[in-house]
Protein backbone atom coordinates (compact mmCIF):
# COMPACT_ATOMS: atom_id res chain seq x y z
CA UNK A 1 0.00 0.00 0.00
CA UNK A 2 1.27 3.52 -0.66
CA UNK A 3 1.85 5.43 2.15
CA UNK A 4 -0.36 8.16 1.37
CA UNK A 5 -3.23 5.82 1.62
CA UNK A 6 -2.65 5.21 4.99
CA UNK A 7 -4.82 6.17 7.57
CA UNK A 8 -3.18 8.23 10.45
CA UNK A 9 -3.57 5.39 13.21
CA UNK A 10 -1.78 2.52 10.65
CA UNK A 11 1.12 5.91 10.08
CA UNK A 12 1.77 6.13 13.46
CA UNK A 13 1.86 2.94 13.96
CA UNK A 14 4.66 2.48 11.69
CA UNK A 15 6.75 5.36 12.65
CA UNK A 16 6.70 4.23 16.02
CA UNK A 17 7.51 0.98 15.22
CA UNK A 18 10.55 2.45 13.17
CA UNK A 19 9.01 1.12 9.69
CA UNK A 20 8.69 4.42 8.09
CA UNK A 21 9.64 8.15 8.57
CA UNK A 22 7.63 11.15 8.91
CA UNK A 23 9.53 12.14 5.76
CA UNK A 24 9.37 8.78 3.81
CA UNK A 25 5.86 9.30 4.34
CA UNK A 26 5.21 12.75 3.38
CA UNK A 27 7.29 13.04 0.59
CA UNK A 28 4.76 10.03 -0.53
CA UNK A 29 1.85 12.84 0.04
CA UNK A 30 3.89 15.09 -1.99
CA UNK A 31 4.47 12.69 -5.01
CA UNK A 32 0.57 12.15 -4.85
CA UNK A 33 -0.11 16.43 -4.86
CA UNK A 34 2.00 16.75 -8.08
CA UNK A 35 0.91 13.89 -9.61
CA UNK A 36 -3.10 14.20 -9.15
CA UNK A 37 -3.58 17.63 -7.91
CA UNK A 38 -3.17 19.13 -11.34
CA UNK A 39 -6.67 17.18 -12.13
CA UNK A 40 -8.11 17.46 -8.26
CA UNK A 41 -7.28 21.16 -7.66
CA UNK A 42 -7.66 20.74 -4.20
CA UNK A 43 -5.17 23.14 -3.17
CA UNK A 44 -5.00 26.76 -3.01
CA UNK A 45 -0.62 27.15 -1.30
CA UNK A 46 1.39 24.30 -0.65
CA UNK A 47 5.39 24.74 0.54
CA UNK A 48 6.99 21.85 -0.54
CA UNK A 49 10.68 23.18 1.36
CA UNK A 50 8.45 23.73 4.24
CA UNK A 51 6.65 20.52 4.64
CA UNK A 52 9.81 18.96 4.18
CA UNK A 53 11.52 20.40 7.04
CA UNK A 54 8.50 20.02 9.44
CA UNK A 55 9.16 16.32 8.46
CA UNK A 56 12.50 15.92 8.98
CA UNK A 57 12.11 18.32 12.30
CA UNK A 58 9.00 15.37 13.33
CA UNK A 59 11.84 12.22 12.86
CA UNK A 60 14.02 14.00 14.80
CA UNK A 61 11.64 14.46 17.65
CA UNK A 62 10.87 10.97 17.32
CA UNK A 63 14.38 10.15 17.75
CA UNK A 64 15.25 11.87 20.63
CA UNK A 65 12.06 9.96 21.96
CA UNK A 66 9.78 12.50 22.15
CA UNK A 67 6.52 10.97 20.83
CA UNK A 68 3.25 13.44 20.18
CA UNK A 69 -0.85 12.37 19.17
CA UNK A 70 0.01 13.30 15.85
CA UNK A 71 4.06 13.09 15.06
CA UNK A 72 5.02 13.24 11.82
CA UNK A 73 1.66 13.08 10.24
CA UNK A 74 0.68 15.13 7.08
CA UNK A 75 -2.30 17.68 7.54
CA UNK A 76 -4.50 19.84 5.16
CA UNK A 77 -5.94 22.89 6.49
CA UNK A 78 -9.05 24.54 4.56
CA UNK A 79 -8.18 28.44 3.59
CA UNK A 80 -10.18 30.15 5.96
CA UNK A 81 -8.13 28.75 9.08
CA UNK A 82 -4.82 31.05 10.01
CA UNK A 83 -1.65 29.21 9.65
CA UNK A 84 0.83 32.21 10.30
CA UNK A 85 3.27 32.47 7.99
CA UNK A 86 0.61 31.11 4.55
CA UNK A 87 -1.00 32.61 2.84
CA UNK A 88 -4.81 33.04 3.78
CA UNK A 89 -7.36 33.90 0.86
CA UNK A 90 -10.63 32.40 2.20
CA UNK A 91 -10.72 31.49 -1.56
CA UNK A 92 -11.66 34.85 -1.81
CA UNK A 93 -9.80 37.78 -4.22
CA UNK A 94 -9.99 40.64 -1.67
CA UNK A 95 -7.54 38.38 0.91
CA UNK A 96 -5.28 37.58 -2.28
CA UNK A 97 -1.81 38.42 -0.79
CA UNK A 98 -3.35 38.12 3.12
CA UNK A 99 -0.61 36.29 5.19
CA UNK A 100 -1.76 35.88 8.75
CA UNK A 101 0.73 36.97 11.56
CA UNK A 102 -0.28 34.34 14.44
CA UNK A 103 -2.28 30.86 13.73
CA UNK A 104 -5.63 29.67 15.04
CA UNK A 105 -5.93 27.96 18.14
CA UNK A 106 -6.60 24.69 16.30
CA UNK A 107 -3.39 24.66 14.02
CA UNK A 108 -1.30 25.27 16.87
CA UNK A 109 -2.83 22.67 19.02
CA UNK A 110 -2.30 20.07 15.88
CA UNK A 111 1.52 21.44 15.92
CA UNK A 112 1.79 21.21 19.52
CA UNK A 113 0.81 17.37 18.66
CA UNK A 114 3.59 17.08 15.75
CA UNK A 115 1.82 17.31 12.41
CA UNK A 116 3.39 18.38 9.09
CA UNK A 117 1.02 20.94 7.84
CA UNK A 118 1.17 20.62 3.88
CA UNK A 119 -0.98 23.55 3.15
CA UNK A 120 -4.14 25.15 2.49
CA UNK A 121 -7.33 23.81 0.46
CA UNK A 122 -9.79 25.55 -1.76
CA UNK A 123 -12.67 26.02 -0.19
CA UNK A 124 -16.20 28.57 -1.10
CA UNK A 125 -14.85 32.14 -0.95
CA UNK A 126 -15.32 33.24 3.05
CA UNK A 127 -17.17 29.35 3.46
CA UNK A 128 -20.19 30.48 1.40
CA UNK A 129 -21.02 27.58 -0.65
CA UNK A 130 -21.88 23.97 -0.82
CA UNK A 131 -19.60 23.12 -3.86
CA UNK A 132 -16.22 24.78 -3.80
CA UNK A 133 -17.64 26.38 -6.90
CA UNK A 134 -17.52 30.27 -5.41
CA UNK A 135 -13.92 30.21 -4.78
CA UNK A 136 -12.38 33.03 -6.86
CA UNK A 137 -8.94 31.12 -7.99
CA UNK A 138 -11.24 27.49 -9.59
CA UNK A 139 -13.25 24.98 -8.46
CA UNK A 140 -12.38 21.85 -6.98
CA UNK A 141 -12.86 18.67 -8.67
CA UNK A 142 -14.31 15.83 -6.92
CA UNK A 143 -11.70 12.46 -7.38
CA UNK A 144 -14.56 9.91 -7.95
CA UNK A 145 -15.78 11.55 -10.89
CA UNK A 146 -13.90 14.94 -11.82
CA UNK A 147 -16.89 16.54 -14.34
CA UNK A 148 -18.52 16.78 -10.26
CA UNK A 149 -18.09 18.79 -7.80
CA UNK A 150 -16.41 17.81 -4.01
CA UNK A 151 -19.45 19.36 -1.91
CA UNK A 152 -19.04 22.65 -0.36
CA UNK A 153 -17.61 24.49 1.29
CA UNK A 154 -14.45 22.43 2.36
CA UNK A 155 -14.45 20.77 -1.05
CA UNK A 156 -10.91 21.28 -1.30
CA UNK A 157 -10.17 19.36 2.30
CA UNK A 158 -12.62 16.24 1.24
CA UNK A 159 -11.06 16.02 -1.96
CA UNK A 160 -7.48 15.98 -0.80
CA UNK A 161 -8.17 13.65 1.46
CA UNK A 162 -10.14 11.11 -0.25
CA UNK A 163 -7.06 11.32 -2.70
CA UNK A 164 -4.55 10.62 -0.45
CA UNK A 165 -3.42 14.03 -0.60
CA UNK A 166 -3.29 14.56 3.17
CA UNK A 167 -4.12 11.76 5.75
CA UNK A 168 -6.61 14.19 7.72
CA UNK A 169 -7.28 17.89 7.41
CA UNK A 170 -9.62 20.70 9.06
CA UNK A 171 -12.35 22.23 7.48
CA UNK A 172 -15.20 24.57 9.06
CA UNK A 173 -19.07 23.60 9.15
CA UNK A 174 -21.69 26.50 9.59
CA UNK A 175 -24.54 24.84 7.84
CA UNK A 176 -22.77 21.79 6.55
CA UNK A 177 -19.66 22.66 5.36
CA UNK A 178 -17.66 19.84 6.55
CA UNK A 179 -20.05 17.05 6.52
CA UNK A 180 -21.68 17.07 2.82
CA UNK A 181 -18.41 17.42 1.11
CA UNK A 182 -17.48 14.61 3.22
CA UNK A 183 -20.78 12.67 1.77
CA UNK A 184 -20.00 13.62 -2.01
CA UNK A 185 -16.26 12.52 -1.47
CA UNK A 186 -16.60 9.66 0.67
CA UNK A 187 -14.49 9.94 3.62
CA UNK A 188 -15.77 10.96 6.97
CA UNK A 189 -16.31 14.43 8.46
CA UNK A 190 -17.44 15.82 11.59
CA UNK A 191 -18.95 18.73 13.21
CA UNK A 192 -18.29 19.18 16.69
CA UNK A 193 -20.75 21.24 19.36
CA UNK A 194 -20.57 24.79 18.92
CA UNK A 195 -18.34 25.73 21.47
CA UNK A 196 -16.53 22.63 21.72
CA UNK A 197 -13.46 23.76 19.43
CA UNK A 198 -12.16 27.47 19.38
CA UNK A 199 -12.88 29.53 16.98
CA UNK A 200 -9.71 31.70 17.23
CA UNK A 201 -8.17 32.16 13.89
CA UNK A 202 -11.10 31.06 11.93
CA UNK A 203 -12.13 33.77 9.84
CA UNK A 204 -15.27 34.76 10.54
CA UNK A 205 -18.44 33.58 8.32
CA UNK A 206 -21.39 33.37 10.65
CA UNK A 207 -20.42 34.05 14.60
CA UNK A 208 -23.12 32.30 16.28
CA UNK A 209 -22.75 28.61 13.75
CA UNK A 210 -19.48 28.34 12.78
CA UNK A 211 -17.05 25.38 14.08
CA UNK A 212 -13.61 24.24 12.98
CA UNK A 213 -13.77 20.31 12.23
CA UNK A 214 -12.00 17.08 11.14
CA UNK A 215 -11.91 15.16 8.43
CA UNK A 216 -10.20 11.73 7.46
CA UNK A 217 -10.60 8.36 6.24
CA UNK A 218 -11.84 6.89 9.11
CA UNK A 219 -14.11 7.54 12.13
CA UNK A 220 -10.72 6.67 14.43
CA UNK A 221 -8.67 9.37 12.72
CA UNK A 222 -11.45 11.51 12.96
CA UNK A 223 -11.52 10.93 17.15
CA UNK A 224 -7.56 11.39 17.10
CA UNK A 225 -8.23 14.61 15.49
CA UNK A 226 -10.92 16.15 17.81
CA UNK A 227 -9.34 15.38 20.56
CA UNK A 228 -6.24 17.56 19.48
CA UNK A 229 -8.32 20.60 18.68
CA UNK A 230 -11.15 20.65 20.84
CA UNK A 231 -11.10 21.92 24.37
CA UNK A 232 -11.67 25.56 26.10
CA UNK A 233 -9.41 28.48 24.91
CA UNK A 234 -9.37 32.09 26.76
CA UNK A 235 -8.86 33.53 23.08
CA UNK A 236 -12.74 31.80 22.16
CA UNK A 237 -15.50 33.62 24.22
CA UNK A 238 -17.83 31.32 22.93
CA UNK A 239 -15.44 28.38 23.51
CA UNK A 240 -16.91 26.31 26.35
CA UNK A 241 -15.30 25.15 29.42
CA UNK A 242 -15.98 21.10 29.38
CA UNK A 243 -13.74 18.56 29.43
CA UNK A 244 -12.33 16.97 26.48
CA UNK A 245 -12.94 12.99 26.84
CA UNK A 246 -10.81 10.31 25.18
CA UNK A 247 -12.11 10.11 22.08
CA UNK A 248 -10.65 7.31 20.79
CA UNK A 249 -10.23 5.34 23.84
CA UNK A 250 -14.10 5.46 24.22
CA UNK A 251 -14.63 4.02 20.41
CA UNK A 252 -15.12 0.31 20.94
CA UNK A 253 -17.12 -2.05 22.53
CA UNK A 254 -17.85 -5.16 23.06
CA UNK A 255 -21.54 -4.96 22.61
CA UNK A 256 -21.68 -3.29 19.27
CA UNK A 257 -24.66 -0.79 19.53
CA UNK A 258 -26.64 -2.73 21.77
CA UNK A 259 -28.69 -0.32 23.88
CA UNK A 260 -28.09 2.82 21.88
CA UNK A 261 -31.23 4.34 20.35
CA UNK A 262 -31.30 5.57 17.04
CA UNK A 263 -33.85 8.39 16.18
CA UNK A 264 -34.71 8.45 12.14
CA UNK A 265 -36.58 11.74 11.27
CA UNK A 266 -39.05 10.90 8.89
CA UNK A 267 -38.86 15.02 7.60
CA UNK A 268 -35.07 13.77 6.26
CA UNK A 269 -36.37 11.39 3.45
CA UNK A 270 -37.23 14.31 1.68
CA UNK A 271 -39.31 13.45 -1.62
CA UNK A 272 -37.37 14.20 -4.21
CA UNK A 273 -34.38 13.23 -2.98
CA UNK A 274 -31.93 10.70 -4.79
CA UNK A 275 -33.16 7.08 -4.37
CA UNK A 276 -30.23 5.59 -4.03
CA UNK A 277 -29.34 8.02 -1.24
CA UNK A 278 -32.58 7.37 0.86
CA UNK A 279 -32.08 3.14 0.18
CA UNK A 280 -27.98 3.57 1.18
CA UNK A 281 -29.04 5.05 4.59
CA UNK A 282 -31.79 3.30 5.52
CA UNK A 283 -29.78 -0.36 4.56
CA UNK A 284 -27.01 1.52 6.71
CA UNK A 285 -29.92 2.27 9.75
CA UNK A 286 -30.89 -1.65 9.25
CA UNK A 287 -26.93 -2.59 9.69
CA UNK A 288 -27.14 -0.49 12.80
CA UNK A 289 -29.97 -2.96 13.79
CA UNK A 290 -28.62 -5.67 13.70
CA UNK A 291 -25.50 -4.57 15.18
CA UNK A 292 -28.02 -4.37 18.52
CA UNK A 293 -29.47 -0.52 18.06
CA UNK A 294 -32.86 0.36 19.13
CA UNK A 295 -34.24 1.91 15.67
CA UNK A 296 -37.70 3.61 15.89
CA UNK A 297 -38.86 6.52 14.14
CA UNK A 298 -38.88 10.35 15.59
CA UNK A 299 -40.05 13.64 14.07
CA UNK A 300 -38.11 17.21 13.72
CA UNK A 301 -41.22 19.28 13.01
CA UNK A 302 -39.83 22.15 12.19
CA UNK A 303 -37.19 20.52 9.65
CA UNK A 304 -38.56 22.45 6.98
CA UNK A 305 -37.91 25.99 8.44
CA UNK A 306 -34.06 25.14 8.78
CA UNK A 307 -33.41 26.46 5.41
CA UNK A 308 -35.39 29.85 5.69
CA UNK A 309 -33.89 30.16 8.71
CA UNK A 310 -30.29 29.68 7.93
CA UNK A 311 -30.21 31.70 4.91
CA UNK A 312 -31.54 34.61 7.33
CA UNK A 313 -29.39 34.10 10.16
CA UNK A 314 -26.52 33.34 8.63
CA UNK A 315 -26.10 36.01 6.07
CA UNK A 316 -26.78 38.84 8.83
CA UNK A 317 -24.08 37.23 10.76
CA UNK A 318 -21.62 37.37 7.75
CA UNK A 319 -23.38 41.09 6.78
CA UNK A 320 -21.81 42.55 9.94
CA UNK A 321 -18.53 40.07 9.94
CA UNK A 322 -17.27 40.85 6.36
CA UNK A 323 -17.65 44.55 7.43
CA UNK A 324 -14.10 44.27 8.15
CA UNK A 325 -12.68 44.17 5.11
CA UNK A 326 -12.38 47.68 3.97
CA UNK A 327 -8.87 48.04 2.38
CA UNK A 328 -7.53 49.86 5.62
CA UNK A 329 -5.91 47.37 7.37
CA UNK A 330 -5.28 44.34 5.12
CA UNK A 331 -6.85 42.90 2.01
CA UNK A 332 -7.41 44.48 -1.54
CA UNK A 333 -7.50 48.34 -1.73
CA UNK A 334 -8.87 49.59 -4.73
CA UNK A 335 -8.56 53.76 -4.39
CA UNK A 336 -11.81 55.93 -5.06
CA UNK A 337 -12.01 59.57 -4.65
CA UNK A 338 -12.86 59.27 -0.84
CA UNK A 339 -13.30 57.35 1.90
CA UNK A 340 -16.92 55.41 1.23
CA UNK A 341 -16.14 55.46 -2.54
CA UNK A 342 -12.97 53.78 -1.39
CA UNK A 343 -14.73 50.94 0.10
CA UNK A 344 -17.80 50.67 -2.08
CA UNK A 345 -15.19 50.27 -4.80
CA UNK A 346 -12.69 48.09 -2.83
CA UNK A 347 -15.42 45.84 -1.61
CA UNK A 348 -17.49 45.39 -5.03
CA UNK A 349 -14.46 44.40 -6.78
CA UNK A 350 -13.05 41.86 -3.97
CA UNK A 351 -16.17 40.12 -3.21
CA UNK A 352 -17.46 37.52 -5.06
CA UNK A 353 -21.29 37.07 -6.63
CA UNK A 354 -22.47 34.95 -3.60
CA UNK A 355 -20.50 36.66 -0.93
CA UNK A 356 -21.80 40.15 -2.22
CA UNK A 357 -25.77 38.20 -2.50
CA UNK A 358 -25.59 36.83 1.20
CA UNK A 359 -23.99 40.38 2.45
CA UNK A 360 -26.96 42.02 0.87
CA UNK A 361 -29.53 39.28 2.31
CA UNK A 362 -27.95 39.97 5.59
CA UNK A 363 -27.90 43.50 5.14
CA UNK A 364 -31.43 43.50 4.18
CA UNK A 365 -32.86 41.31 7.18
CA UNK A 366 -30.91 43.47 9.72
CA UNK A 367 -32.08 46.82 8.51
CA UNK A 368 -34.37 49.20 10.32
CA UNK A 369 -38.25 48.11 9.35
CA UNK A 370 -37.48 44.47 8.37
CA UNK A 371 -35.09 43.50 11.43
CA UNK A 372 -38.93 42.23 13.41
CA UNK A 373 -40.44 40.50 10.24
CA UNK A 374 -36.82 38.65 9.02
CA UNK A 375 -33.95 38.34 11.46
CA UNK A 376 -35.82 38.14 15.02
CA UNK A 377 -38.27 35.80 13.42
CA UNK A 378 -35.64 33.76 12.20
CA UNK A 379 -34.01 33.88 16.02
CA UNK A 380 -37.39 32.36 17.36
CA UNK A 381 -37.96 29.71 14.84
CA UNK A 382 -34.19 28.50 15.34
CA UNK A 383 -35.30 28.51 18.91
CA UNK A 384 -38.17 26.10 17.74
CA UNK A 385 -35.64 23.33 15.57
CA UNK A 386 -33.25 23.57 18.78
CA UNK A 387 -36.38 22.21 21.00
CA UNK A 388 -37.58 19.68 18.18
CA UNK A 389 -34.00 18.32 18.62
CA UNK A 390 -33.87 18.17 22.68
CA UNK A 391 -37.02 16.74 22.69
CA UNK A 392 -35.75 14.26 19.92
CA UNK A 393 -33.07 13.26 22.55
CA UNK A 394 -35.20 12.25 25.56
CA UNK A 395 -35.96 9.65 23.29
CA UNK A 396 -33.22 9.02 21.30
CA UNK A 397 -29.41 8.85 21.88
CA UNK A 398 -28.43 9.69 18.16
CA UNK A 399 -30.22 10.48 15.48
CA UNK A 400 -29.35 9.18 11.66
CA UNK A 401 -29.97 10.19 8.57
CA UNK A 402 -28.71 11.19 5.12
CA UNK A 403 -25.79 13.87 5.29
CA UNK A 404 -26.97 14.89 1.24
CA UNK A 405 -29.97 14.45 -0.82
CA UNK A 406 -28.07 13.23 -3.48
CA UNK A 407 -24.53 12.23 -4.75
CA UNK A 408 -21.83 14.39 -6.09
CA UNK A 409 -23.91 16.88 -8.70
CA UNK A 410 -21.62 18.27 -11.98
CA UNK A 411 -19.48 21.30 -11.94
CA UNK A 412 -22.25 23.93 -13.27
CA UNK A 413 -25.44 22.23 -12.26
CA UNK A 414 -26.54 24.38 -9.37
CA UNK A 415 -24.75 27.54 -10.40
CA UNK A 416 -27.36 29.25 -12.22
CA UNK A 417 -30.39 29.04 -9.36
CA UNK A 418 -28.87 30.04 -5.52
CA UNK A 419 -31.75 28.52 -3.93
CA UNK A 420 -30.96 25.31 -6.05
CA UNK A 421 -27.55 25.13 -4.23
CA UNK A 422 -28.88 26.16 -0.96
CA UNK A 423 -31.07 22.69 -1.43
CA UNK A 424 -27.88 20.98 -1.02
CA UNK A 425 -27.74 21.49 2.52
CA UNK A 426 -31.13 21.38 3.79
CA UNK A 427 -30.20 17.86 6.04
CA UNK A 428 -27.12 19.49 7.85
CA UNK A 429 -28.63 22.96 8.56
CA UNK A 430 -30.68 22.21 11.51
CA UNK A 431 -27.69 20.51 13.00
CA UNK A 432 -25.34 24.08 12.87
CA UNK A 433 -28.98 26.11 13.97
CA UNK A 434 -29.10 23.80 17.52
CA UNK A 435 -25.43 23.80 18.09
CA UNK A 436 -25.72 20.33 17.78
CA UNK A 437 -22.61 18.30 17.02
CA UNK A 438 -22.54 15.72 13.50
CA UNK A 439 -20.88 13.21 11.54
CA UNK A 440 -21.03 11.82 8.29
CA UNK A 441 -19.04 8.79 7.38
CA UNK A 442 -19.54 6.18 4.11
CA UNK A 443 -22.55 4.06 4.08
CA UNK A 444 -22.40 3.17 -0.05
CA UNK A 445 -22.18 4.45 -3.68
CA UNK A 446 -24.67 5.21 -6.34
CA UNK A 447 -24.92 3.26 -9.55
CA UNK A 448 -22.48 5.68 -10.88
CA UNK A 449 -20.19 5.13 -8.26
CA UNK A 450 -20.38 7.91 -6.38
CA UNK A 451 -20.32 8.18 -2.63
CA UNK A 452 -22.93 8.41 -0.16
CA UNK A 453 -23.07 9.49 3.42
CA UNK A 454 -24.57 7.99 6.58
CA UNK A 455 -25.09 11.13 9.28
CA UNK A 456 -25.15 10.28 12.20
CA UNK A 457 -26.24 13.65 15.04
CA UNK A 458 -25.93 13.36 18.56
CA UNK A 459 -26.46 16.00 21.42
CA UNK A 460 -24.61 18.98 22.39
CA UNK A 461 -21.35 17.38 23.66
CA UNK A 462 -22.26 14.36 22.92
CA UNK A 463 -19.66 13.58 20.35
CA UNK A 464 -18.58 10.58 22.64
CA UNK A 465 -21.70 8.04 21.52
CA UNK A 466 -21.55 9.37 17.77
CA UNK A 467 -17.82 8.55 17.83
CA UNK A 468 -18.71 5.15 18.77
CA UNK A 469 -22.10 4.88 16.92
CA UNK A 470 -20.17 5.56 13.37
CA UNK A 471 -17.14 3.61 14.37
CA UNK A 472 -19.46 0.27 15.09
CA UNK A 473 -21.18 1.13 11.85
CA UNK A 474 -17.82 1.62 9.96
CA UNK A 475 -16.11 -1.50 11.41
CA UNK A 476 -18.54 -3.57 10.48
CA UNK A 477 -19.09 -2.40 6.80
CA UNK A 478 -16.23 -2.01 4.01
CA UNK A 479 -17.34 0.95 2.19
CA UNK A 480 -14.59 3.40 3.99
CA UNK A 481 -12.29 1.05 2.44
CA UNK A 482 -12.93 1.89 -1.26
CA UNK A 483 -10.70 4.34 -2.73
CA UNK A 484 -11.79 6.99 -5.80
CA UNK A 485 -9.97 5.37 -9.67
CA UNK A 486 -6.76 7.07 -9.19
CA UNK A 487 -4.32 7.66 -10.66
CA UNK A 488 -5.69 10.30 -13.19
CA UNK A 489 -3.25 13.10 -14.93
CA UNK A 490 -0.72 10.47 -15.34
CA UNK A 491 2.73 11.10 -14.61
CA UNK A 492 3.83 13.36 -11.75
CA UNK A 493 5.12 16.61 -12.72
CA UNK A 494 8.75 16.13 -12.94
CA UNK A 495 10.49 19.21 -12.15
CA UNK A 496 7.87 19.88 -9.14
CA UNK A 497 9.21 16.10 -8.32
CA UNK A 498 12.91 17.28 -9.02
CA UNK A 499 12.91 20.02 -6.75
CA UNK A 500 10.92 18.22 -3.68
CA UNK A 501 13.86 15.17 -3.94
CA UNK A 502 16.99 17.89 -3.97
CA UNK A 503 15.29 19.36 -0.89
CA UNK A 504 15.01 15.76 1.17
CA UNK B 1 -41.70 39.56 -1.91
CA UNK B 2 -40.26 41.61 -4.91
CA UNK B 3 -37.99 44.24 -3.65
CA UNK B 4 -37.59 47.41 -5.99
CA UNK B 5 -34.43 48.86 -7.55
CA UNK B 6 -34.19 51.78 -5.24
CA UNK B 7 -34.29 48.83 -2.35
CA UNK B 8 -31.43 46.84 -3.93
CA UNK B 9 -29.72 49.98 -4.09
CA UNK B 10 -29.87 51.09 -1.01
CA UNK B 11 -29.01 47.77 0.78
CA UNK B 12 -25.51 48.03 -1.16
CA UNK B 13 -25.01 51.80 -0.25
CA UNK B 14 -25.71 50.31 3.46
CA UNK B 15 -23.23 47.68 2.83
CA UNK B 16 -20.68 49.68 1.08
CA UNK B 17 -21.06 47.66 -2.27
CA UNK B 18 -20.23 48.87 -5.59
CA UNK B 19 -22.45 46.93 -7.97
CA UNK B 20 -22.93 47.49 -11.75
CA UNK B 21 -26.42 47.63 -13.89
CA UNK B 22 -26.34 43.85 -14.50
CA UNK B 23 -25.12 43.35 -10.86
CA UNK B 24 -28.09 45.39 -9.68
CA UNK B 25 -30.66 43.48 -11.92
CA UNK B 26 -29.51 40.29 -10.88
CA UNK B 27 -29.31 40.87 -7.07
CA UNK B 28 -33.27 42.50 -7.42
CA UNK B 29 -34.19 39.14 -8.94
CA UNK B 30 -32.41 36.23 -6.65
CA UNK B 31 -32.88 38.01 -3.44
CA UNK B 32 -36.54 38.63 -4.04
CA UNK B 33 -37.19 35.25 -5.05
CA UNK B 34 -34.71 33.87 -1.82
CA UNK B 35 -36.68 36.39 0.27
CA UNK B 36 -40.10 35.24 -1.25
CA UNK B 37 -39.15 31.73 0.11
CA UNK B 38 -38.41 32.78 3.58
CA UNK B 39 -41.79 34.27 3.62
CA UNK B 40 -43.19 30.90 5.00
CA UNK B 41 -41.55 31.45 8.24
CA UNK B 42 -44.23 33.70 9.07
CA UNK B 43 -46.50 31.20 8.83
CA UNK B 44 -45.04 29.96 12.26
CA UNK B 45 -46.59 30.99 15.48
CA UNK B 46 -43.63 32.61 17.21
CA UNK B 47 -45.65 35.20 19.68
CA UNK B 48 -44.29 33.26 22.87
CA UNK B 49 -41.36 31.90 21.70
CA UNK B 50 -37.79 34.01 22.49
CA UNK B 51 -35.09 34.36 19.88
CA UNK B 52 -31.89 32.07 20.04
CA UNK B 53 -28.87 34.56 19.36
CA UNK B 54 -26.65 31.78 20.94
CA UNK B 55 -26.74 28.39 21.94
CA UNK B 56 -24.33 28.47 24.48
CA UNK B 57 -25.38 29.38 28.50
CA UNK B 58 -21.86 31.56 28.63
CA UNK B 59 -22.91 35.14 29.53
CA UNK B 60 -20.18 38.04 29.25
CA UNK B 61 -17.32 36.41 29.16
CA UNK B 62 -14.26 38.43 30.20
CA UNK B 63 -10.68 38.25 31.18
CA UNK B 64 -8.84 39.80 33.75
CA UNK B 65 -7.89 42.87 33.38
CA UNK B 66 -4.02 42.64 33.36
CA UNK B 67 -1.66 44.49 31.06
CA UNK B 68 0.01 42.14 28.74
CA UNK B 69 1.93 42.56 25.28
CA UNK B 70 0.08 43.23 21.80
CA UNK B 71 0.41 42.52 18.48
CA UNK B 72 3.59 44.01 17.65
CA UNK B 73 3.51 47.28 15.66
CA UNK B 74 5.57 45.25 12.11
CA UNK B 75 3.17 42.60 12.65
CA UNK B 76 -0.22 44.77 12.28
CA UNK B 77 1.23 46.60 9.96
CA UNK B 78 2.61 44.26 7.62
CA UNK B 79 -0.52 43.56 5.76
CA UNK B 80 -1.46 46.79 5.20
CA UNK B 81 -1.71 48.40 1.74
CA UNK B 82 -1.59 51.87 2.38
CA UNK B 83 1.18 52.56 5.24
CA UNK B 84 2.53 55.84 6.28
CA UNK B 85 4.54 56.90 9.82
CA UNK B 86 4.21 53.57 11.13
CA UNK B 87 0.22 54.11 10.75
CA UNK B 88 -2.58 52.75 8.21
CA UNK B 89 -2.94 55.63 5.56
CA UNK B 90 -6.66 56.70 4.76
CA UNK B 91 -8.74 59.15 3.49
CA UNK B 92 -10.13 62.01 5.46
CA UNK B 93 -13.06 60.33 7.74
CA UNK B 94 -15.01 63.92 8.56
CA UNK B 95 -15.27 66.98 5.80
Amino acid sequence: MAFHDLTIHESLDLMRHGELSSVELTQSVLERILTVDNDIQAYLTLAPEWVLDQARQADERRARGKDAPLLGVPLAIKDVICVEGLSCTCGSRILENFVPPYSATAVERLRAAGCVILGKTNTDEFAMGSSTENSAYFTTHNPWDLSRVPGGSSGGSAAAVAAGMALGALGTDTGGSIRQPASLCGVVGLKASYGRVSRYGLVAFASSLDQIGPLARSVRDVALLLGVIAGHDPRDSTSMPAAVPDYVGGLGSPDGLAGIRVGVPREYFIPGMQPEVAEAVRAAIEVMRGLGAHVREVSLPNTDYGLPVYYLIAPAEASANLARYDGVRYGLRVDGEAMWETYRQTRGAGFGSEVKRRIMLGTYALSAGYYDAYYLKAQQVRTLIKADFDAAFREVDVIACPASPTTAFKIGEKTGDPLQMYLSDVLTLPCNLAGICGISLPCGFDRNGLPIGLQILGPAFGEQTVLRAAHTYEQATEWHTSKPPIPIGGEPDEASLAETEESA
Amino acid sequence: MKLTLAQVEHIAELAKLSLSDEEKARYQEQLSAILEYAERLQAVDTSAIPPTATVLPLRSVVRADEPRESMSRDDVLANAPQVEAECFRVQAVLD
